[in-house]
C-alpha cells in the first residue's frame, strides 16, 4: 500500500490537487474562524450556491467558470453583508433567498444550453483531480492574496469580530473589515468549490474552527488549531478516498467530522475535570 | 475649559424627537452619571458622543481628546459569551484605534500590561475571557477601554448582570479611577448610586432634563422623586 501511495503521488495531477487543497484548507480555516465567531457561518454556504449558479451559467455560455464565478460571488458577498446590516430581510433569510435563486438560474441556464453535463456535476460534488495548470496558477495567486491580507489585518479582524461597537468607537473602520472578510471568503469559496464541490465547501469553513474551539481558549490558539485540523483532515481525507476509492470531497468532510467528534469529547472531558478541581 | 461641551444638541429618528436642545459640560476629572428611563435617549447620546451618529443640530465640542480616544465600555454582546480570546488579546485590542501599523508595538504591549496591573488582572492574562466571572470580564473590558483612551471613560450600564460583590468591587474601581483624575461618564439605572458616586448628574426624561451637581439633583423635585426608597449599598 505504501508503494501505491508513492505511485499515486508521482502523478502531476495528484500533486496539483494536493497543493491547491492544502492552500484552500489553510484559507478556509482562517476565514471560517471569524465567520463562525461572528455567527455568520451560513455565508459560506450561500456563497457556494451562488458560485455554483455562476459557474453553470459560465459553462452554458462557454466562458471559463472561474471568470464568471469570482465576480458573481464577490458581488453576492457584498450584497449579503449590506442586507444583513440594514435591510428589512435578515441575514439568514437573505442567504436562503440568494442561494436558492442562484442555484435555480444556473441549473435552468445549463439545461437550456447543453443539458446537465459532466461539468455541472463536478461543480456540485467537486473534481479535485481535474484541476488544470492554469487553475493552479490562479488558485495559488488568490490564496496568497487571502493569506497576506489576513495576516496583515489579523489584529483588526480580531477586534472587529470580538466587539464591533468598541472597535467602531476607537476609530476602526468596521464595515471595511467586514467587507474584506466577506470578499476573502468569496474568493476562497469559489476556488474551493472546484475541489470540494458547491455542496461541501462550506464544511471546510465551519468544521476546523468549531473543532479547534472545543479545546483552545485563545483566539490565536483557535486559529492555529483550526489550521492544523483543516490541513490534516484534508490530507487524511484524500488518502482515505484513494484507498477506498470514494469521492475525495466527501472523504475530507468525513475526516473533519471525526476530528470534530474527537475534539468535542476531549473538550467535554477537560471541562468536567476542570470543574472537579 | 470643559473637556466635553454639548450645545443645543438635537436628534430625532423618523420624526420622533429623542434629544431636544440638550446642553451639558464635563470638566476634567468629573464623574458624570447619565440616568433616565428607557427610551429617553441615553444610548443615542452615547452614540453621538462617540461619533457613531451625527446630530441633527447643535454641537459636541471636545478639547484635548479626539472622538476615537474616548474609552468605551459597551454592553456585553451575546457573541462574547463563548468567544475564545485570552484576556491579553482582549486588552491589547484596545490599543488598535487609529493605528496604521497592522501589528502591536512594544509600547502597546507595555500599555496593556500597565492597565492589566492597574485592574489586578495581570495574573489571569492567559485565561480565556469566556471562562471568567462577570466581574472579571468587566475589569478586562475596562482595561481595554483604558488602553484606548486619552483620559475619558464612557461606560454603558456597566453593572448590569453583576452580582452584589462584583458590583461593589466595580464601584470601588470607579472611585479609584476618579481619584486618579480620569474623567468618567456612566450610563446607569441606579439613581441612588449615581448620586453617591458621581459629582454630576444628567437626568434624561421625556421632554424634561436635569443637568447639575449630584447635590443639586438630590434636592431637586425630580431627584427626590427618583431617590425615594432607594439606597446605595456601600
Amino acid at each position: 500500500m505504501i508503494n501505491e501511495i508513492f505511485e499515486f503521488l508521482s502523478y502531476g495531477f495528484v500533486l496539483r490537487a494536493l497543493l491547491v487543497g492544502v492552500l484552500i484548507s489553510v484559507c478556509a480555516a482562517l476565514l471560517g474562524t471569524n465567520l463562525v465567531l461572528k455567527r455568520f457561518s451560513s455565508l459560506g454556504d450561500g456563497l457556494s450556491h451562488v458560485g455554483f449558479g455562476a459557474s453553470a451559467l459560465g459553462v452554458s455560455f462557454g466562458v471559463a467558470p472561474l471568470y464568471i464565478a469570482i465576480p458573481a460571488v464577490l458581488l453576492a458577498a457584498f450584497f449579503l453583508l449590506r442586507l444583513n446590516k440594514n435591510g428589512k430581510i435578515k441575514g439568514d433569510a437573505a442567504i436562503a433567498l440568494v442561494s436558492s435563486s442562484a442555484l435555480a438560474i444556473g441549473i435552468t441556464a445549463a439545461k437550456l444550453s447543453h443539458g446537465m453535463n459532466v461539468d455541472i456535476n463536478n461543480f456540485m460534488f467537486g473534481s479535485i483531480y481535474t484541476i488544470s495548470g492554469q487553475d493552479v496558477v490562479i488558485s495559488v495567486a488568490l490564496c496568497a492574496v487571502v493569506l497576506i491580507l489576513f495576516s496583515l489585518f489579523y489584529n483588526k479582524l480580531f477586534a472587529v469580530t470580538f466587539d464591533e461597537s468598541f472597535s467602531f468607537a476607537t476609530g476602526i473602520k468596521v464595515s471595511r473589515y467586514n467587507t474584506l472578510l466577506a470578499c476573502l471568503t468569496a474568493v476562497t469559496v469559489v476556488i474551493g468549490m472546484r475541489m470540494m464541490g458547491a455542496l461541501l465547501i462550506s464544511s471546510l469553513l465551519v468544521f476546523p474552527s468549531l473543532s479547534s474551539g472545543r479545546i483552545f481558549r485563545s483566539y490565536r490558539g483557535v486559529i492555529l488549531g483550526a489550521l492544523l485540523v483543516s490541513v490534516s483532515a484534508f490530507l487524511i481525507g484524500i488518502a482515505l478516498s484513494f484507498v477506498f476509492s470514494t469521492p475525495p470531497g466527501a472523504a475530507v468532510v468525513i475526516a473533519n467530522l471525526v476530528f470534530f467528534l474527537i475534539f468535542w469529547a476531549i473538550g467535554a472531558i477537560k471541562s468536567r475535570l476542570g470543574r472537579k478541581r | 475649559m470643559p473637556i466635553i461641551e454639548v450645545k443645543n444638541l438635537c436628534k430625532s429618528y423618523s420624526r420622533r424627537e429623542v434629544l431636544k436642545n440638550l446642553n451639558l459640560s464635563i470638566d476634567r476629572g468629573d464623574h458624570l452619571y447619565i440616568v433616565g428611563e428607557n427610551g429617553t435617549g441615553k444610548s443615542t447620546l452615547i452614540k453621538l458622543l462617540l461619533g457613531l451618529l451625527s446630530p441633527d443640530s447643535g454641537e459636541i465640542l471636545l478639547s484635548s481628546v479626539k472622538k476615537n480616544q474616548i474609552g468605551y465600555l459597551p454592553q456585553q454582546t451575546e457573541i462574547q459569551s463563548d468567544f475564545p480570546a485570552s484576556v491579553r488579546e482582549v486588552v491589547l485590542s484596545g490599543t488598535l484605534g487609529g493605528k496604521s501599523v497592522p501589528f502591536y508595538t512594544a509600547k502597546d504591549r507595555l500599555l496593556a500590561r500597565d492597565m492589566m496591573k492597574k485592574l489586578h488582572i495581570e495574573d489571569i492574562e492567559r485565561r480565556s475571557f469566556r471562562e471568567l466571572s462577570g466581574g472579571q470580564q468587566q475589569r478586562v473590558l475596562l482595561a481595554r477601554a483604558l488602553c484606548a483612551t486619552g483620559g475619558i471613560l464612557l461606560l454603558d450600564e456597566p453593572i448590569t448582570g453583576l452580582d452584589p460583590v462584583a458590583t461593589a468591587e466595580f464601584y470601588h474601581i470607579m472611585e479609584q479611577l476618579h481619584h486618579e483624575g480620569v474623567t468618567i461618564i456612566t450610563v446607569s439605572h441606579d439613581v441612588s448610586c449615581a448620586v453617591h458616586y458621581g459629582n454630576k448628574i444628567l437626568h434624561l426624561g421625556h421632554g424634561e432634563y436635569f443637568f447639575g451637581s449630584s447635590a443639586e439633583y438630590a434636592h431637586s423635585p425630580l431627584g427626590q422623586r427618583m431617590l425615594a426608597g432607594g439606597h446605595c449599598h456601600d
